[in-house]
């Protein structure tokens, strides 16, 4: 017997390996230097080093490990947004009770073992190497979920997004097992060749597995109606990371599910593109619908986040160069308005008692214009007002899909984004046309059943450059993209025609 | 020049902030100045004689997906862009004379609309169009809302979200139409949003006819027109009022002028086909509008909506598909704008006399104020259109395109004529004759607010006795405009529709 190992480019699995040595350098360092705290500062280097390591292979393509896995733009720029939310993250997290709680180096390990698994799932184009990924994501997220110990909530959020997370898990890998049985192959290209004549439809056991897998892909990016866990989870787990959640997560599955069913099952398009169509519809309207009258901000940002990832959908759909230009350039926006808006809510979350409540930033333009203009600008992003990505994002989207022939889709996107007015105008309102009740620092909290679980009260978090810096650093991007966006859209177009 | 004119409030809106509080109303009110002496100046180095695009910018923006930035003047806009300044100028000094609260933030979101306005009126690309069109509504949002008044158990903020959710729902269905406009037309082919690429090469009749609808419901609602004027009374009475005589004065109109610059040339074959829809929204608007303006105790919601059936008339008169109706829909858009502004300041200057809107506590001001009352007195006889005013001219020319055009709904219009007589001198009489109530303040305008409302009087003393300064220059681009739909037997062309108007106006 003989066997023959595979030839290891080790250029192109350097961002992974940096990732790993990362990673064990952050625990061990807390291990043994508990009182050092340089979790932050090591986790960062990390991901400077692994974002340098990618942009070192930007424009090339090549199949990694036997072609388990694929290294190209799109799963460069995908990683990049994971990396740079991550980055966020770790700002944020700085005197964030969870952190501190969990233990500095295990918070920062486990956050960037999340994105190994991210750039894992970026560029998996194998079965085993795509469920490999997404168990390293995930898993570190259900722990982190709960990080924030003396918070019953966020013990919750984490029993919950793993309860619900092994159900997608377990659903995606029943669909891969289908998927081997049906075509004798994990490698996406492989499962695909194997299809036959009568397409999918004429073949019960692949489709069975597409449906699932698409069915748990569909639970990790939080598509209607596998999106039941989203706010209940956002809202519970530390808001650093909901932030990284809400915006790296979806990046990473969206890869994948681009790579399977754009790329490998581009063949059959027209089979499987009605059925996408019509969660991606669905999917719009329920989150859209669900956004309105939240008053937990993060529960908002979870609903508009099931809402927003839709849209993007939309551009999966279309299986064109210009669909997924659309999706990749969406992301990106959508990580700038989304984590501009998180770093907000961090500020008001420890500055107020009133935890991640509405009322937290009510008067704030009139008080502290620095927290209350990247908030605004983020929520005239995410509903799409000229001058800013969002509007540049949702004009590619519509364009792609009215290329594409969707053009009902397009005016699903159209009507999503105006109910979508309703509660994203609704934060902006409270912000800028309410008198701010002025809240004394330490004051009792105003939520019930907080008291004893309530996290020391910071009046100065909000003027923290950690926390400041970052959402204007965010929200500047959103302004500068949405008036000079041919950056951003190069960097799309450079992911789309990566897989044509 | 246009990039100048376009952009100057902007700029001049965020080096405001910089400035300590108590200049930024003068440096604003100086912004306005400035960018009126460029419109003016655009005005002067205008051809009158030629029907093309004049003083173009011509730029790629985003070449990945086809959007340039291209601006350019002609007769369709060079008197919507005068007249926006010129009403900018007026509100922002009228503001900038009372203490605003917040008055960095509120002058940079006057400014703000100021730009975003002009950009949609000299948007050449129909992409950066619908962005300019979109953009208006962001710094109107924060003025309505956050300087805005609660009535009646509306907040301001409710009200202000009314008209957002209201015209956005038109906006974002005109996106998906632009896209599809351009991708449709494009073959395939490089796709190009420049309005000249897509006249060259229209779409189908069948598109056509859904693209039209999208369009039309952006600009409808933006009139507003009948039906679609929900958000209206709300937003009217929420609104502070130097932000609302802009919005009445100058936003309203950019749904009409939408009409003929895009809508016309764009989707020639579904406006010829839904002529007679649009001229049946426009007849309800003008009926319903006229009807509700006698009713209307508050002297906001007489304005309001009066402008809906004066929007009408200049609707009907772009639908005539006539030379000489469009040239009337684009005078009377000036002059409603320079009527209804004024109104909004005398309402202002009257509320902080009376304490309130409502005009029957109102009265008894024109003995007391005899300058304030001859002014107002202009404004009013200019609303009802009186023989020798601009507006006279104005509907006259629609009612001719009109009577050309269907007869039928010409004599259902004039009716409208009738009843703009009943509102105004109504609205006229209520505030300034009768006996003076208790508690009212009946003096005279002050100086400054008399700097503010005189040029805006004298500029319709002025298109009075000179109209032809505005037909002059928008007949080429009109006849461009409206040729270009009208190649049909059932129109009739129009050099004879000239000839006609000229006949007419040498009898009268």
């Amino acid at each position: 017997v003989s066997f023959n190992a595979p030839h290891l480019d080790y250029a192109g699995l350097a961002p992974v390996i940096a990732l790993t040595v990362g990673i064990c350098v952050v625990l061990m360092t807390a291990v043994f230097d508990r009182a050092k705290r340089s979790g932050p500062e090591l986790a960062l280097l990390t991901l400077a080093a692994t974002a340098a390591l990618l942009l070192g292979q930007w424009g090339d393509s090549k199949d990694l490990i036997s072609g388990a896995l694929r290294l190209d733009d799109l799963a460069i720029s995908i990683s990049l947004i994971a990396i740079f939310s991550a980055a966020f993250a770790v700002f944020l997290s700085v005197r964030e009770p969870a952190a501190e709680q969990a233990g500095g180096g295990e918070y920062h390990a486990l956050l960037l073992g999340s994105v190994l698994g991210m750039v894992l799932l970026a560029e998996a184009q194998n079965l085993v190497t795509f469920f490999v990924g997404i168990e390293t994501l995930s898993i570190p997220l259900y722990i982190l979920c709960a990080t924030n110990m003396r918070r019953g909530r966020s013990l919750e959020a984490g029993l919950k997004y793993l309860i619900v997370g092994s159900l997608g898990s377990a659903t995606l890998l029943y669909g891969m097992a289908f998927l081997y049985g049906g075509s004798g192959s994990t490698d996406f290209a492989r499962i695909a060749a194997g299809i036959g004549s009568e397409g999918v439809l004429g073949d019960p056991l692949v489709l069975v597995g597409i449906g699932l897998t698409a069915v748990g892909l569909a639970f990790k990016t939080s598509i209607a109606p596998f999106h039941q866990w989203t706010p209940d989870v956002y809202e519970g787990a530390p808001t650093p990371v909901t932030g990284f959640m809400a915006v790296a997560t979806k990046a990473a599955a969206f890869a994948v599910f681009v790579r399977f069913f754009d790329v490998a099952l581009a063949p059959q398009a027209g089979e499987w593109q009605p059925a996408l169509a019509v969660l991606a519809a669905t999917t719009i309207v329920i989150g859209n619908v669900g956004a309105l009258g939240q008053d937990s901000l993060k529960r908002l940002l979870g609903y508009s986040g099931v809402a927003q990832a839709g849209y993007i959908l939309g551009g999966l759909v279309v299986a064109t160069e210009a669909g997924i230009d659309a999706l990749v350039f969406y992301l990106a926006a959508y990580a700038f308005m989304n984590l501009g808006a998180f770093a907000v809510v961090v500020a008001r979350e420890r500055e107020t008692s009133y935890g991640d409540d509405i009322r937290s930033v009510q008067g704030l333009g009139r008080k502290r214009p620095l927290l209350a203009w990247p908030l605004t600008i983020s929520m005239l992003g995410l509903a799409g007002l000229p001058a800013t990505a969002g509007f540049i994002g949702k004009l590619y989207l519509i364009e792609a899909l009215v290329e594409g022939d969707y053009t009902w889709l397009a005016v699903f996107i159209a009507v999503g984004t105006m109910i979508s007015l309703a509660y994203y105008l609704r934060v902006v309102a409270a912000m800028w046309m309410r008198p701010g009740g002025e809240i004394a620092p330490g004051a009792t909290p105003a939520i019930a059943g907080a008291s004893p679980e309530a996290d020391p009260i910071d009046p100065q978090a909000g003027r923290r450059l950690h926390v400041v810096a970052p959402a204007l650093l965010a929200a500047a991007a959103v302004v500068f993209f949405g008036i000079i966006p041919q950056p951003l859209v190069d960097f799309a177009q450079h992911a789309g025609s990566a897989l044509f | 020049m246009t990039n100048s004119v376009l952009w100057t409030p902007l700029i001049f809106g965020l080096v405001g902030l910089f400035l300590p509080r108590r200049l930024s109303g003068w440096w604003a009110t100086l912004g306005t100045l400035v960018t009126l002496g460029l419109a003016i100046a655009l005005l002067a180095g205008f051809d009158s004689g030629a029907s093309g695009l004049q003083d173009t910018v011509d730029v790629s923006w985003i070449p990945g997906l086809g959007v340039d930035y291209s601006l350019g003047i002609d007769g369709l806009n060079i008197f919507l862009v005068l007249l926006t300044a010129v009403l900018w100028a007026g509100a922002t000094a009228f503001a900038a004379f009372r203490e605003q609260e917040r008055p960095h933030l509120f002058f940079l979101m006057m400014l703000l609309g100021e730009t975003a306005t002009l950009g949609s009126f000299l948007a050449q690309d129909l992409l950066l169009f619908v962005l300019f069109f979109d953009l208006m509504l962001v710094p109107f949002y924060f003025l309505f809302g956050a300087w805005g008044t609660d009535r009646d158990g509306v907040t301001a903020s409710v009200a202000t979200l009314k008209m957002i959710v209201y015209t956005l729902i038109g906006s974002l269905l005109m996106l998906v139409g632009a896209i599809a406009t351009a991708i449709i037309s494009a073959h395939g082919g490089h796709v190009s949003f420049s309005l000249a690429t897509l006249a060259e090469h229209p779409l189908g009749e069948g598109s056509q006819r859904w693209v039209f609808w999208f369009f039309a419901a952006a600009f409808l609602v933006k009139m507003p027109a009948f039906l679609l004027h929900g958000w209206m009374p709300d937003a009217y009475r929420a609104a502070p009022l130097p932000a609302l005589a802009v919005f009445s004065g100058v936003l309203a109109k950019v749904g009409a002028y939408g009409f003929l610059r895009i809508v016309l040339p764009l989707f020639p074959a579904a406006t010829i086909q839904f002529q007679e829809v649009v001229l049946l929204i426009a007849l309800a608007s003008i009926l319903y509008g006229s009807v509700m303006a006698f009713t209307q105790t508050d002297v906001r919601l007489v304005a309001g909506y009066s402008s809906v059936a004066q929007l009408g008339f200049v609707t009907a008169g772009i639908f005539a598909l006539r030379a000489d109706g469009a040239d009337g829909a684009i005078l009377q858009m000036v002059n409603h704008g320079l009527v209804v502004a004024p109104l909004f300041i005398v309402i202002a200057i009257l509320a902080e006399r009376s304490g309130s809107e409502d005009m029957r506590e109102m009265g008894g001001m024109a003995m007391r104020a005899p300058v304030l009352a001859t002014l107002f007195l202009i404004v009013t006889l200019a609303t009802l259109a009186m023989p020798g005013s601009a507006n006279f001219i104005g509907e006259f020319y629609i009612l001719n395109g009109l009577f050309q055009a269907k007869i039928v709904f010409a004599i259902v219009a004039i009716s409208g004529v009738a009843m703009s007589a009943y509102y105004a001198l109504r609205l006229y009489q209520r505030t300034m004759h009768n006996r003076k109530p208790d508690g009212l303040e009946s003096r005279e305008i002050g100086l400054r607010d008399g700097l503010v409302l005189a040029p805006l009087v004298l500029c319709i003393l002025g298109l009075a006795f000179y109209p032809q300064l505005i037909l002059k220059r928008t007949d080429p681009a009109v006849e461009r405009a409206v040729v270009s739909t009208c190649r049909t037997p059932n129109c009739v062309t129009p050099e004879i529709a000239k000839q006609l108007v000229t006949a007419e106006t040498v009898n009268q």
